[in-house]
């Protein structure tokens, strides 16, 4: 008790004393704020202050049941039970107070009309800042030790406090900046809230016309972009069925690069496919000169448009549905099929009656996951798209356009996480439960059976040209970097390397004054920040997932899982329109792509952990509980020790997928945080293929490093392994 | 270990959500007692056992260790040690730091935990492997490192789960020895969980019976065999033939005396038998199956009766039969002696003998 006592009086006098209140304009973390001047500072100062010399009367309520919940500790105490009613009663209201007053004034003045009667008329107040953020702090923890008191995740202090600032950060990084997009498109200028705005716009028949049937208008963005994904989902699926069944059912030579096949996409940002793609087949491409050339046919742009973005999304995650099919193939014993040959059946029915069905699942799981990311997919579509309409460019198009107008974007935003969602749904609740493969851990002695002919055939024949495709296009990603001008000058140079990442000296000092630098440091900076805060918050949820029961569990879950399947534009411009005025105020900063990154790579972290504390027998948690240990000792001594392999990936991961993130952060980056990603889509659009394609390379090996560190980190994992009886 | 380490159970329930996994159950460990918990899969053992160990907490009811209302307190905050079913040992540590788990690393405390540790190696007999990992130790070996790290902790409570279901057949023996010498050395109370009755008979002072959430019976292992007090005791501890009749009064000369007897048929004489049984009244007798016993030859002996044997198995030391008996029900019957095996089909005579039969 004294222990939360101690941390709340210091959060408390941090707070009130010393913290900036409100956010401060330059780096926190260089302390310059810190100076005598702080407390006669209007904008930031601490809050005891705002209220003592600048009449921010309204700010000082919000540590008054603080207060009084540290006065009965000390002074009053009572029963288990009064105590720790008493502690939710005052954090409750705390953290309401708090978010209320937050919300009563922005940069510019009161926020409601009613309340100028209240405020002076230059009243204002800038987003919060490390104070409040101190103060929320201590009332979490306050919440979560009343709640542990009353016996809730049988009182482990730790796990609830962990469960209470997660469920609070999600709520506030994912739900608040979604729902507040999503009711944008209720919302018109002149009108105010209503559904009839929303209807109007949803209804639109940009999102549903259905014209396209009847005559020869196009149809609603909507429907294009579902019969693309639809498109996708079914090529990658029947390839990535094909590579499968070729890795672990034929004799092929080349399995191993097969296999390294399917960590292309992990490592390649979203549009350098459709970049490649461009090289070999847009207007200047290879083959379209050389089909000139010789036939004297002009192909004109089709690759612009429905075929291209198809090719690019099927080259694109292909390898991501080989990845989940690959286990589905390997998970049908062998013993089904080698009883269903006993029994007299032969290859073709034992693959059509016995492998194929038991694969069904997994099937529909690939075929979702194709169907999701292709609709997510912006990067192909800002490259590729044309004319062809697909919701997440428009989405784009409506909020960077000439003519910015957020109801619409958000009208398609709910249009296309309709979609996602939806499919995200199946997959949880349909496909998630119906897996038929059964690990036992019994070896199964059997051996697979020959496939029949007439399906090796098929995978022999779509596998491998679309393998050497891939080839290709990765080589044109190669070699592109080193042409001067694609089409016009196929002269070998570095100049692009060069211009990208140029290192001079200027005055006898090294300066960097390649074009890529400054975007290329900024984001393995901030992916670096990002990346322990990503792991960690996600392996403490797949922990409390996976070894502690409380009520609201599977509602958690899901909520952690959510932020994956919403695609990232949404993301993207819901934190824009959400954090950019008080009380949270994080344009242009790197906070904002950080906390961005974090919580659109949590999710990864959250199954990797929940995947590899599946593997570890409860019974050490228990053991170690049993032995005398408290609160975070089991886990830093035992658990951590032993899911050493998932922090190594779920870090790499994350690191990985904050460089190739380019949908959800290309509303987030400014002059001063710029990434690398929207970089290189910038010089895309001005038609600087080659700085775009060296820079993309460069992303690629540094990707393919920390890939590498990662195998030779969890090449360890023998360590553990032994131990298993 | 002369501290009282007594644990009592009083009245206690644990439900998950609409499921009740122990049912209102008393009980009193006597300090210093090995206690086993003996039922089948399924029947709220093991959530005991969690419970005493501070893994659940009961739902209702008072758990008390050594005189102190433990019922909100936490595994942490118990002094108790546990051997898991699967030993749980850290696969990270060695030996020695295993061991060393619960207890202070605090540098000023270094040297008394390093000679506790040692110590309790040499009681465990596991000295010279401090240094290697659970890995690299046979399972036996496991074993001793998880009493090892559950004892040396000096618990009120020492507590294992089913801790020989992962040994072979022949270790099981020796390990279960090993266990209650230990035990009677440290004098420390115990609770045992098993589902296997021998083994409960092998190593308990009492044995608590447990059978969908309460207790059946408890008391000595001779007591719940000889005495069973239901059916399901009867038929789980030891096997037993059931076999419904009623009691009959007989008298011969001036003797009265109360016989078992099943469609005319006088099995055995109830006179020996412990408790009063009342006249006339239709119960169910459950007989072992070494307390069928063959007569050699047909002999004029009472209570004799002719039956058929149905299957006959050789097993080395003993053979078992299938017999069936004139009432029409089959019994299963063991023979201990040296006598050649009895062909299948054949008729012999059989009696039973009273000490084996239990009547419910």
């Amino acid at each position: 008790m004294s222990r939360l006592v101690n941390n709340l009086l210091l959060l408390a006098g941090l707070s009130l004393l010393i913290l900036p209140w409100f956010r401060i304009y330059g780096n926190f973390w260089t302390f310059e704020w810190l100076s005598l001047e702080l407390f006669q500072n209007e904008e930031y100062g601490p809050l005891l202050f705002q209220f003592l010399l600048f009449e921010r009367w309204w700010l000082f309520p919000v540590a008054l049941p603080l207060g009084a919940a540290i006065v009965q500790m000390l002074c009053w105490p009572k029963s288990q039970k009064i105590t720790s009613n008493i502690q939710v009663a005052t954090s409750l209201l705390g953290v309401t107070m708090i978010i209320t007053q937050s919300f009563l004034l922005g940069d510019f003045g009161v926020n409601y009309t009613v309340l100028e009667s209240i405020f002076t008329e230059d009243s204002f107040q800038y987003g919060l800042g490390m104070g409040a953020i101190s103060l929320l702090y201590a009332y979490l923890l306050l919440f979560a030790n009343g709640i542990a008191l009353k016996g809730f995740m049988k009182g482990d202090v730790f796990s609830v406090t962990c469960l209470v600032v997660i469920v609070f950060l999600v709520l506030v990084f994912v739900f608040f900046p979604v729902f507040n997009i999503l009711i944008r498109a209720f919302w018109e200028t002149d009108t105010g809230y209503s559904l009839a705005v929303f209807v109007d716009r949803f209804s639109s028949p940009n999102i549903w016309g259905v014209n396209c049937f009847s005559d020869s208008a196009i149809c609603g963005v909507a429907w294009s972009t579902f019969f693309l994904a639809l498109m996708t989902a079914l090529s990658t699926t029947l390839l990535g069925l094909a590579f499968a069944l070729m890795v672990t059912r034929t004799n092929f030579r080349f399995k191993g690069t097969l296999r390294a096949f399917s960590v292309l996409p992990i490592i390649t940002p979203p549009f350098v496919v459709g970049m490649a793609l461009l090289l070999l087949l847009g207007n200047s491409g290879v083959v379209t000169q050389a089909i000139n050339s010789i036939f004297n046919v002009d192909l004109g742009g089709w690759i612009y448009g429905f075929w291209g973005l198809w090719i690019a999304q099927t080259l694109s995650y292909t390898p991501i549905a080989f990845l989940v099919l690959i286990g589905v193939v390997e998970g049908v014993s062998p013993s089904m099929e080698e009883a269903s040959q006993t029994l007299g059946a032969n290859s073709w029915k034992t693959f059509m009656s016995v492998s194929l069905p038991l694969m069904r699942p997994g099937l529909a799981n690939a075929f979702l996951l194709g169907f999701v990311e292709s609709m997510a997919d912006l990067g192909n579509a800002l490259v590729l798209g044309g004319d062809y309409q697909v919701l997440s460019a428009q989405i784009f198009y409506s909020v960077a356009g000439a003519s910015s107008d957020e109801g619409k974007a958000a009208s398609l935003a709910i249009t296309l996480l309709i979609f996602t969602l939806l499919a995200f749904f199946i997959q949880k609740t349909w496909v998630g439960k119906k897996s038929y493969t059964t690990v036992t851990g019994k070896g199964d002695g059997g051996i697979y059976g020959k496939l029949p002919r007439m399906v090796s055939s098929f995978s022999y024949a779509s596998a491998i040209p679309w393998a050497i495709f891939t080839a290709i296009i990765y080589i044109m990603v190669l070699l592109g970097g080193f042409v001067t001008l694609w089409g016009v000058d196929s002269s070998l140079t570095f100049t692009h390397y060069i211009d990208a990442f140029r290192i001079e000296f200027v005055n006898n000092n090294l300066v960097a004054t390649g074009v890529a630098w400054d975007s290329f440091l900024i984001t393995i900076g901030l992916a670096l920040i990002a990346m322990p805060l990503t792991s960690c918050i996600g392996l403490l949820t797949g922990y409390l997932l996976s070894r502690v029961d409380f009520p609201g569990k599977s509602y958690f879950e899901f909520s952690t899982m959510l932020s994956f399947a919403i695609p990232g534009i949404v993301i993207g411009i819901s934190y824009v329109v959400a954090f950019n005025q008080a009380p949270i105020d994080l344009t242009f900063t790197g906070i904002i792509l950080v906390l961005c990154f974090v919580f659109r790579n949590m999710s990864v972290s959250v199954r990797a952990g929940m995947a590899s504390l599946a593997q570890l027998d409860p019974g050490l948690d228990e053991a170690s509980v049993t032995l005398g240990s408290r609160g975070f000792r089991t886990i830093r001594k035992v658990i951590l020790p032993l899911i050493k392999p998932a922090i190594t990936a779920s870090m790499i991961y994350s690191f990985i997928r904050s460089i190739t993130s380019i949908s959800a952060v290309i509303f987030l980056v400014s002059a001063d945080y710029n990434l690398a990603s929207a970089h290189i889509i910038g010089l895309v659009e001005q038609n600087e293929f080659g700085i775009a394609i060296a820079f993309s390379t460069v992303l690629i090996v540094v990707m393919a490093v920390a890939l590498l560190i990662m195998q030779y980190f969890i090449g360890d994992r023998k360590v553990f392994l032994r131990s298993k009886k | 270990m002369s501290a009282n380490s007594t644990v009592l159970f009083n009245n206690v329930s644990k439900r998950f959500k609409d499921f009740t996994a122990v049912d209102n159950i008393n009980f009193e460990a006597s300090s210093g007692q090995l206690i086993t918990l003996l039922g089948p899969s399924g029947c709220g053992k093991t959530t005991t056992l969690r419970m005493i160990a501070g893994l659940e907490l009961p739902t209702s009811g008072q758990i008390i260790i050594g005189g102190e209302d433990v019922s909100s307190v936490y595994a942490a905050g118990r002094s108790v040690g546990m051997v898991f079913q699967s030993y749980a040992l850290f696969p990270h540590m060695t030996v020695m730091q295993n061991i060393c788990f619960g207890l202070s690393d605090k540098a000023k405390d270094k040297e008394e935990t390093l000679d506790k540790a040692h110590a309790v190696l040499k009681t465990v007999g596991l000295k010279n492997l401090e240094h290697r990992y659970p890995s690299e130790l046979s399972g036996g070996q496991q074993q001793r490192v998880a009493i090892a790290r559950s004892i040396v902790t000096n618990p009120k409570v020492l507590l294992f789960d089913e801790p020989l279901s992962n040994l072979d057949a022949k270790l099981r023996r020796q390990v279960r020895g090993d266990i209650r010498d230990l035990q009677r050395e440290l004098g420390v109370t115990t609770i045992y969980v098993t589902h296997d009755q021998e083994e409960a008979l092998a190593i308990s002072d009492e044995i608590i019976v447990m059978k969908d959430g309460r207790i059946d019976q408890k008391g000595s292992p001779k007591a719940l065999y000889q005495y069973p007090e239901n059916p399901f005791v009867a038929k789980f501890i030891g096997e037993a033939n059931k076999v419904s009749g009623h009691l009959e009064a007989k008298q011969q000369g001036t003797d009265h005396s109360i016989v078992f007897t099943l469609d005319g048929q006088e099995l055995f004489s109830c006179d020996a038998l412990k408790k009063k049984y009342s006249v006339s009244k239709d119960c169910d007798a459950f007989i072992r199956p070494n307390a069928i016993i063959i007569l050699s030859a047909p002999s004029p002996e009472a209570n004799s009766f002719r039956v058929k044997i149905v299957s006959a198995v050789y097993m080395g030391s003993f053979v078992e039969y299938m017999i069936q008996a004139p009432w029409g029900s089959e019994l299963f019957m063991i023979d201990y002696s040296f006598n050649e095996p009895c062909a299948v089909g054949s008729s012999i005579d059989v009696k039973i003998d009273h000490r084996g039969v239990s009547i419910v």
